[in-house]
């Protein structure tokens, strides 16, 4: 199948659901089983995404572009020649990217079609999976940054459309614009930052950038901007993927259909961040990997800390992915590249695994989701407890599963970063959130799944999903076991994902702002001039990460375990009671609960700054701004009487006294016009006479 | 100051006198009498001038012919019964001034220029060199006369005739 | 100045000019117009004759004499017939009162 082929079915699968979305929203309303036209488009879309992923990845080197020439703004004055191009790129991390969204897209479609039942706005639903999708697909179709920015916006406006679906509640509609605002400010750093490198570099195609950069091109010749432009997109990221501080819209965004959790607030869009992560990596200076590092591990460490007492079943779940995104940041920053990506797609499934369970089990309990009410149901819902227990084990990294491969290598990764440049603190926080997650992941399945029932009526009525509902669910479990990635099980830097899909590409910034381990050196930069070339990690990073795997294996295996113990004590087997230990640690007890604070924080500082300013701003309005208004507009009255006096008795007088002696002489004259001819001779005779007096003849 | 002078007098101050009664006479029949005087006054002035055709054209036409339409005019628009031919005047006054002003003034005029007098011979009969004239020099003029009087008399008829 | 000469006639002509505008501006009656009207025509007709004695044209001033004596009797009857319809459509021939124009 040649190139052009590919970019053509690529670009049917982008355009598909765009068109499913605007069939179904115009047409839904008539036709109400619209929605099993997106169904059947997603699968149409899937099954285009698997034949191009299985095209693109036989030749895992080639990386196919396709541009066009959008407009260009000339020869702008001191600027310089300024092109815009609009274009796809399809590289291994594209498809890759596409089957996760696409599938779980496919899979959140057929799962909505029993959970979504009976919901009014049924087919709006469906066309705002459908515009997800398309926008998320151009997100990781798009070879430049504008287009990035632009499908940036559109999932933005998904989500906010999809937590704010059941809008009557007014906890959905106020999380959809907390969603959305919160989003602003990261994406307003990632604007200024696309700014930056379009100011220097007249495009915003990343190739074209890595290009001119790799050729010592820097904004505005200084490295500090490349790190702060590095730093700035990042921010993007951290908006939409969660991050420390502007995590607080994800928690809230669980207001919307847990379906769409699983799609947008788990798995795809808020992995959106990573995968712009992942795609401005080359351009990442040392300082602006440290400050992601930093952002990604402090992030997860506080969504973990949170995560251990929430009793929300989405809640837990929410905070756990805040906390497993920040791994994927952190992964980012260290360095670990691939293992971020890796990750990306093992938590993608498991998690939305995760969320569809507790959707099913959401569902089966009545939209119950205190997991205080529940219990004992794993006899009641079988295929749903399976599934999210193959899933907890996965994102406790425990071996034979997906998570573990990814968390292991990323856990490696960061022992390797640390023993290269010191700041052991972050692989530290790494192996801390690794035991927490452990913990609360089983504290949630022991207390939803085992034990006896906490509410006997809710119990009684609960029953096992349909199969609509369990396919997705069977599916997804079977994804996060190992076998999908590598033939290992223990490791997966064997494996084709990592060996061959997912290579770390080189960093284009100059030397001395590197990480010393990922320093060229003279051996590798003769290599590196070779096209296609993309070994940049020294040995020194490969060796590290290589004599980290291991203890970092058993380390994160222990902790997993000691964590999982540890929920069994507490919930399982109740060798401790939960209420006393909470007792005794009461300030750090509250302190998770209450999230940390951080919405408090907000309400403190921002909102009641903003509000302070706004109520200063309204006074200054009020009185200074409207003060100078009523003046003037009590001068100009001032001046509008003495202009009505002059106007009324020396303009009108003067208007009156001419019409008055038009009057005047129009009424003498009145009387010469008799209407008698004899009178008009008269006039002639004396006109004649006067024309001779005039002109006197003699 | 000879007979030709003194017969000039006579008919300057019949042609005159008759013709103030004419435009100052209460009686319409009065001013159609005294315009009678008028025009045998000025049809004495052409004898004196030299050219008696025009004199007895004068007289046939005007005494003859439109004269007799102008009673006749009296006399078809005022009742006959409850006579009403007495006519009233208009705005005397300034009339007055203008005219006199304007008689004043032509006058003057008349008299002050310099005429340029030539008098050339005068034929003892001028009928003869007329009829000449009319249709050798002036026969276009003449046919359009014609016609003219005829489209005259015509119009005249359908004017005057009473619509249904 | 007894002697008669062209000016004699002219001035007899100016008086009746003036006469006649007199008449025609003063007179009520519509055929009293015509009158005045006649009396200019009159006036104009002894100057084409005296300025045809006194000047050397011939006797191309008697023809124009002519031709304004038979205009004038086409013009008087003209004049007559509208004065006849004039009498008939308003039942009065006061030209003062005929003031239509004015409107």
């Amino acid at each position: 199948m040649s190139d052009a082929t590919l970019v053509f079915i690529s670009l049917v699968i982008l355009f598909l659901p765009l068109a499913g979305f605007t069939i179904v929203i115009h047409l839904g309303k008539k036709f109400p089983k619209l929605y099993l036209f997106e169904v059947g488009l997603q699968l149409v879309v899937l099954l285009l995404t698997i034949v191009v992923a299985v095209v693109k990845l036989a030749t895992p080197e080639s990386v196919i572009i396709s541009e066009f020439h959008w407009f260009s703004l000339g020869d702008v004055p001191l600027v310089g020649n300024m092109v815009v191009d609009l274009g796809i790129k399809i590289d291994n991390i594209t498809v890759l990217m596409m089957i996760v969204v696409n599938l779980i897209s496919f899979l959140v479609h057929l799962f909505s079609v029993e959970y979504m039942k009976g919901d009014k706005r049924y087919t709006r639903y469906f066309a705002y999976l459908g515009i997800f999708t398309f926008s998320m697909l151009g997100i990781v179709l798009t070879h430049n940054l504008l287009m990035m920015y632009i499908f940036w916006e559109l999932v933005g406006l998904s989500s906010y459309l999809l937590i704010g679906f059941w809008f009557e509640k007014d906890s959905a509609a106020d999380a959809g614009k907390k969603a959305f605002l919160v989003n602003r400010v990261g994406d307003i750093g990632m604007f200024l930052g696309i700014l930056i490198l379009f100011t220097q570099y007249h495009t915003f195609t990343f190739d074209t950038i890595y290009a001119q950069i790799a050729a010592g091109n820097l904004p505005f010749e200084s490295t500090a901007w490349l790190t702060a432009a590095g730093i700035l997109i990042f921010m993007g990221a951290v908006g939409k993927s969660a991050q420390f501080p502007l995590h607080v819209w994800l928690p809230d965004a669980m207001e919307g259909p847990t379906p769409v959790s699983a799609l947008i607030h788990a798995a795809t869009m808020v992995a959106a961040g990573v995968y712009l992560s992942v795609r401005i990596f080359a351009m990442l200076t040392a300082d602006a990997m440290l400050v992601i590092a930093i952002f990604g591990a402090f992030t997860s460490f506080v969504a973990a800390t949170i995560a251990l007492t929430q009793n929300d079943i989405k809640k837990v779940l929410a905070y756990s992915t805040v906390s497993q995104l920040g791994y994927m940041v952190m992964s980012v920053g260290i360095g670990a590249y691939a293992f971020a990506f890796f990750h990306l797609v093992t938590h993608a499934f498991f998690k939305a695994c995760l969320f569809l369970g507790s959707g099913s089990v959401i569902n089966s309990m009545h939209h119950e989701q205190d997991i205080r009410n529940m219990g004992g149901l794993r006899k009641k819902m079988p295929i749903t407890y399976l599934a999210f227990l193959i899933s907890t084990l996965a994102i406790s990294g425990i071996p034979l599963t997906s998570g573990f491969l990814s968390k292991d290598g990323l856990l490696a990764g960061s022992i390797a970063f640390g023993s290269l440049t010191g700041h052991w603190l972050i692989p530290i926080i790494g192996f801390t959130v690794a035991a927490m997650t452990a913990f609360y992941m089983f504290r949630l399945v022991i207390i939803t799944f085992h034990g006896k029932p906490r509410n006997q009526d809710k119990y009684d009525h609960a029953h096992e999903s349909p199969r609509v509902m369990t396919l997705p669910l069977i599916i997804l479990s079977a994804l996060s076991i190992f076998i999908w990635y590598t033939p290992n099980p223990i490791a997966a830097a064997d494996g084709w994902f990592l060996q061959d899909w997912v290579k770390t590409p080189a960093s284009v910034v100059p030397q001395e702002v590197r990480f010393d381990f990922m320093k060229t050196d003279a051996a590798h930069e003769t290599n590196a001039e070779e096209p296609g070339n993309e070994i940049v990690h020294s040995e020194m990073y490969t060796e590290a990460m290589h004599h980290a795997h291991y203890p970092a294996m058993f380390l994160s295996l222990a902790l997993g375990g000691l964590g999982i113990l540890f929920a069994f004590m507490l919930y399982q087997w109740k060798k401790i009671d939960p209420d006393k230990l909470a007792e005794k640690l009461k300030p750090l007890y509250k302190f998770s609960l209450n999230k940390w604070y951080v919405d408090e924080l907000y309400h403190a500082t921002v909102i009641a700054g903003t509000l302070a300013w706004s109520g200063l701003l309204s006074w200054f309005d009020g009185n200074v701004i409207d003060g100078i208004v009523n003046g003037t507009a009590t001068v100009t009255r001032f001046f509008s009487r003495i202009s009505n006096w002059f106007d009324t008795f020396v303009v009108d007088g003067i208007v009156n006294l001419s019409a008055l002696i038009s009057g005047f002489v129009g009424l003498t004259l009145r009387r010469l016009q008799t209407g008698k001819v004899q009178s008009y001779i008269l006039f002639v005779v004396f006109s004649v006479l006067i024309i001779v007096l005039i002109f006197q003849p003699f | 100051m000879g007979l030709y002078d003194i017969i000039f007098y006579l008919f300057a101050l019949v042609t005159v006198s008759s013709a103030v009664v004419v435009v100052s006479a209460k009686n319409i029949i009065y001013s159609a009498f005294s315009l009678l005087f008028t025009l045998f006054g000025v049809a004495g002035m052409y004898v004196l001038l030299g050219s008696d055709f025009i004199a007895i054209v004068q007289l046939m036409v005007y005494v003859g012919g439109i004269l007799i339409l102008l009673i006749f005019g009296v006399m078809l628009t005022n009742k006959v019964t409850n006579v009403e031919i007495k006519s009233g005047s208009i705005q005397l006054l300034p009339a007055l001034i203008g005219v006199v002003v304007l008689a004043v003034l032509l006058i003057m005029l008349m008299t002050n220029t310099n005429w340029h007098i030539q008098p050339g011979v005068i034929p003892q009969t001028t009928t003869k060199e007329l009829g000449k004239l009319l249709l050798t020099d002036y026969v276009l003029v003449f046919e359009l006369l014609g016609i003219l009087l005829l489209i005259a008399l015509v119009g005249a008829a359908s004017i005057a005739r009473r619509e249904e | 100045m007894l002697q008669v000469g062209l000016q004699h006639f002219l001035i007899v002509s100016s008086i009746l000019f003036a006469l006649g505008i007199y008449g025609i501006v003063t007179r009520k009656n519509a055929i009293m117009v015509l009158m005045g009207i006649e009396l200019m025509l009159n006036s104009a007709n002894i100057n084409f004759v005296a300025f045809a004695r006194y000047g050397n044209f011939g006797l191309h001033g008697q023809i124009y004499a002519l031709f304004v004596i038979i205009l004038a009797a086409a013009e008087a009857a003209i004049a007559l017939a509208i004065v006849l319809n004039l009498y008939k459509t308003f039942a009065k021939i006061n030209v003062d009162e005929v003031n239509n124009l004015k409107e």
